[in-house]
């Protein structure tokens, strides 16, 4: 099955070109080119029939813009040098694990600049044990530095420029369909997500209403970790300062929904990281029976469960703390081994946090932050307001012009006019055809279009009167009229068109709009002038043998 | 009904030394502004901030806006009017490009309502961060180099049958701006060079009637960005489509007397290249005319009807429609005698 788009693209071309190769016209094929015309115009208005009546006929809508509809377009910057850091962590920590495994001893052990290991070892026998671990375990780190000063090794490690491209662009890719599962969940009709260069994602939510929401779901990272509490330092002295390696400081933050205060608790906590979210199957708002408020129930996978009852197990009677996206949600003392495989998040939330919470969870942390580069938000109203007020110009506009057509022209005036509203009707067919969006200055583009698809047939007409004034007969004067003036009408077209193609290549979102409006306007006005209104007058002139032209 | 009799004869070429010097005025005009002014006034498409458009359900006014936008660190945005004075509607403009996941809107929405004792309704929210700002700014630029580019290609294609000899030209500069835009070379200065390679090569390749309608494009456009610039008109990612149509629209103008040059060039071949040009132009002058008209009329309804969004770009069409005619007229075909003068002196 070809894609609808297309299919009607195709069939649009045949029908075009079909028409064109019956432009060597005689009174034979005259009611061929009749049929044809009809058809074109039929399939014209059946696609249009869903947005007049949606029940007549199963085909799509026109679609309408962001700008016209009301809704929001956001785009997003995924930071992908954190999936990096985040990876060289990672590394790091295992490096660490190693290390007390092999009973290697080390000076200094840490990540420093962003995405860079610095490993400071003394001793022989330390340094052969990491040189030898290094070939081992870490055999894609690359090794930027060494200097080795009275016995003391200094190495500076990080991930190749390939490896760390891969990771990139795997992020956004992530990050991608993370935002998609979260916003299928939070149920929009027909969002439109997609990535733009390397690490853009652009997101369109038609219809949107409570934008505040929809934001904190899409850029929240929800990246859910089970730390350890540090109990064997001084929490306060690591507040002045003195933080002690493989730990930090991370903050509960919570607020009172009475009071509306909001309370930090700082919490020392180890670094390493003993299970994260990724190993979860589902996550369901609940609600605690004895307080009566939300909270987020998780529940592991086979392998997430098992390391939480090791972990559990391992660690009874000390604190394990719940950390999202780094602040502390809470950290309860361990009392037994938790075998079930399940945990609650508790915290205070709302209902709505409640759920907006689970659907980050079920749908997956994204593997880095993300940014927001450009918002673009429309009320409803708004784009009802837009959409009346661009219907009333093209009324107007179209009525002024038509009007103006008659009193020049007299009755070729009225072939032209008749030319004009058939155009908007072709327009209006490619964009259901095509599924094309139809935004605000889109409509300014049909509006244009009027204005300029009268042009082709002023072309003829006036070529068609410079004929009659040097004495030719009416269908002597057309047909020179017509032959002559193809060709122009051809090339100032073709330029227009050139001009619409650079502006949809370069455009986003409404300026798109208006190209495509303004590429169909231009080739359906080419269709009506020279196919359209020239049947008319070959009806008139060929087949009623029409003597006279009011023109 | 006829507004141009058939015989019309006014001598438009004789007068292109008069044009040149109006053109060439309107033009420094133009520039002089955009010196002033210190480049075209950037909308926060292009140069990143936050744009809210708020509407009261009764007249407020600047001064409580302001303080209300003031308590919430705002205080240095720009309020202005917006649409219909009934309206009640008001654009709030910062340059400040906020990340709005702190719900911001309804931050706004609250210290308003607080500071004008009204409802407000937000109706729309934009925010442009820097960087994306710069993105649009240099996409625009390209995008007009290239619609030149590839219009003139089609022109010397169609009118001279240099469709080898253009193309590879425009392969050629294509190429070069794109390495050069890889190696970080500041854009806007990037396509200034462009554009004026691009002149020379068609001054000396002989490719006339692609220059004539390239020049005359440049000038149409400069001129439009000039009145904006004057005006004190934002540019905003619309303007950019307006100026886009325009190109669209006096090559529409210009091809069409070009293409009756061609054909009376034939007829004529005794006569003086001025005379055939000059008849061209009248020739087909009751169909410049009319359709400026019917184009006129439907940009100016939009402009009149058609609501804030869109006015002004339907003021610069307005601009466009009217310098476009005029310079197909007086910039595009005096351009092709330009070479007819430089053969007889040698």
């Amino acid at each position: 099955m070809i894609e609808p788009r297309l299919q009607f693209g195709l069939v649009a071309i045949i029908l075009f070109w079909t028409q064109l190769q019956e432009r060597k016209r005689s009174l034979k094929n005259l009611s061929w080119r009749a049929v044809s015309v009809i058809a074109v115009i039929v399939i014209a208005v059946i696609y249009i029939l869903p947005t007049i009546k949606p029940s007549l006929w199963p085909h799509k809508k026109i679609n309408l813009g962001l700008d016209l509809q009301g809704g929001m377009h956001l785009a997003l910057e995924v930071d992908t040098e954190k999936a990096v850091e985040s990876t060289i962590e990672r590394i790091s920590q295992e490096m660490r694990s190693f290390f007390k495994k092999e009973h290697i001893r080390h000076i200094e052990l840490n990540r420093i600049d962003g995405s860079r290991i610095s490993v400071q070892l003394q001793g022989q026998e330390n340094i052969d044990g990491f040189e030898k671990l290094l070939d081992k375990e870490f055999k894609n780190l690359r090794i930027l530095s060494r200097s080795t000063h009275d016995g003391i090794l200094t190495m500076m490690l990080d991930l190749p420029d390939k490896e760390s491209d891969q990771i990139k662009k795997l992020a956004t890719e992530q990050a991608l369909e993370t935002i998609r599962n979260r916003i299928d969940q939070f149920g929009v009709s027909e969002p439109d997500i997609r990535q733009q260069g390397e690490k853009r994602i652009l997101i369109q939510l038609p219809g949107i209403k409570d934008t505040k929401r929809a934001k904190d779901l899409i850029g929240r990272t929800a990246l859910l970790e089970f730390k350890l509490v540090d109990e064997t330092h001084d929490l306060n002295s690591a507040l002045q300062g003195n933080v002690p390696p493989g730990s930090e400081v991370l903050y509960g933050i919570k607020e009172d929904p009475e009071t509306r205060r909001v309370i930090k608790t700082p919490y020392l906590i180890k670094k390493r990281t003993l299970l994260t979210g990724a190993h979860l199957t589902d996550a369901k708002v609940q609600i605690d029976s004895q307080y009566n408020e939300p909270y987020v129930s998780i529940n592991f996978d086979k392998k997430g469960g098992r390391g939480f009852a090791r972990i559990t197990g391992a660690n009874v009677k000390k604190r394990l703390a719940i950390v999202l996206d780094k602040k502390v949600h809470s950290a309860p003392v361990i009392q037994e081994k938790i075998t079930g495989g399940q945990a609650r998040i508790t915290g205070r939330f709302t209902t709505e946090e409640a759920r907006d919470l689970a659907i980050a969870l079920r749908a997956g942390a994204l593997p880095a932050p993300v940014n927001i580069l450009e918002e673009r938000t429309v009320g409803p109203s708004l784009g009802t307001d837009s959409i009346r007020k661009g219907l009333i110009s093209m009324c107007v506009g179209g009525i002024l012009v038509i009007l103006f057509m008659i009193v020049y022209y007299r009755a070729s005036g009225l072939i032209a006019d008749f030319a004009l509203i058939l155009n908007i009707i072709l327009i209006a067919g490619g964009l259901a055809g095509f599924q094309a969006t139809l935004t605000l200055p889109g409509i300014a583009g049909i509006i244009l279009t009027i204005g300029m698809a009268v042009d082709a047939n002023v072309l003829i007409f006036e070529r068609i009167r410079e004929e009659m004034s040097i004495g030719k007969t009416p269908r002597a004067a057309v047909d020179a009229g017509y032959d002559r003036a193809s060709l122009t009408i051809l090339d100032a077209n073709v330029t227009t068109l050139v001009a619409a193609l650079v502006l949809f290549q370069f455009g986003t979102g409404p300026v798109k709009g208006f190209a495509v409006t303004l590429s169909l306007g231009v080739l359906s006005s080419l269709f009506t002038a020279l196919i359209l209104s020239r049947l008319i007058f070959d009806y008139f002139l060929v087949k009623l043998k029409s003597k006279s032209l009011s023109i | 009904m006829q507004f141009i009799k058939p015989d019309i004869n006014i001598n438009f070429v004789s007068k292109r030394k008069i044009a040149f010097f109006i053109s060439l005025a309107m033009i420094l005009v133009s520039i002089a502004s955009l010196l002033i002014h210190k480049g075209p006034r950037y909308g926060i498409d292009f140069a990143g901030g936050t744009l809210i458009q708020v509407k009261f359900s009764v007249p407020a006014s600047l001064n409580n806006i302001k303080s209300g936008l003031a308590a919430i660190d705002l205080g240095k945005s720009s309020v202005q009017q917006f649409g219909d004075q009934r309206d009640n509607e008001y654009l709030i403009r910062t340059d400040i490009s906020i990340t709005t996941s702190q719900g911001f809107s309804s931050k706004v929405q609250k210290a308003l309502e607080a500071s004008t004792g009204n409802e407000v309704n937000i109706r729309r929210v934009e925010m442009v961060g820097p960087q994306v700002g710069k993105d649009l700014r240099e996409k625009a630029l390209f995008a007009m180099f290239y619609a030149l580019l590839f219009i003139t290609i089609y022109i010397s294609g169609r009118f001279e049958l240099k469709w080898v000899l253009s193309g590879v030209m425009a392969g050629a500069l294509m190429g070069a701006v794109y390495l050069l835009s890889v190696f970080n070379v500041s854009v806007p200065y990037l396509i200034a060079a462009a554009l004026i390679v691009t002149l020379l090569l068609f001054w000396f390749l002989e490719l006339k009637y692609a220059m004539g309608a390239i020049v005359a494009l440049i000038h149409d456009v400069t001129i439009t960005v000039g009145i904006f610039s004057i005006f004190d008109i934002e540019f905003t990612l619309p303007i950019i489509a307006a100026l886009l149509t325009i190109i669209g629209y006096s090559l529409n103008d210009t091809i069409i007397i070009f293409d009756r040059i061609r054909e009376n060039l034939r007829k004529y071949h005794k006569n003086p290249l001025e005379f055939t040009i000059n008849r061209s132009v009248n020739e087909t002058l009751s169909r410049t005319i009319l359709t400026s008209i019917t184009t006129l009329v439907v940009v100016v309804a939009l402009f009149v009807l058609g609501g804030g969004i869109i006015h002004d770009f339907a003021f610069a069409m307005i601009i466009g429609v009217i310098i476009g005619t005029y310079s197909s007229v007086y910039v595009a075909s005096p351009i092709l005698l330009a070479w007819h003068g430089r053969g007889r002196k040698k």
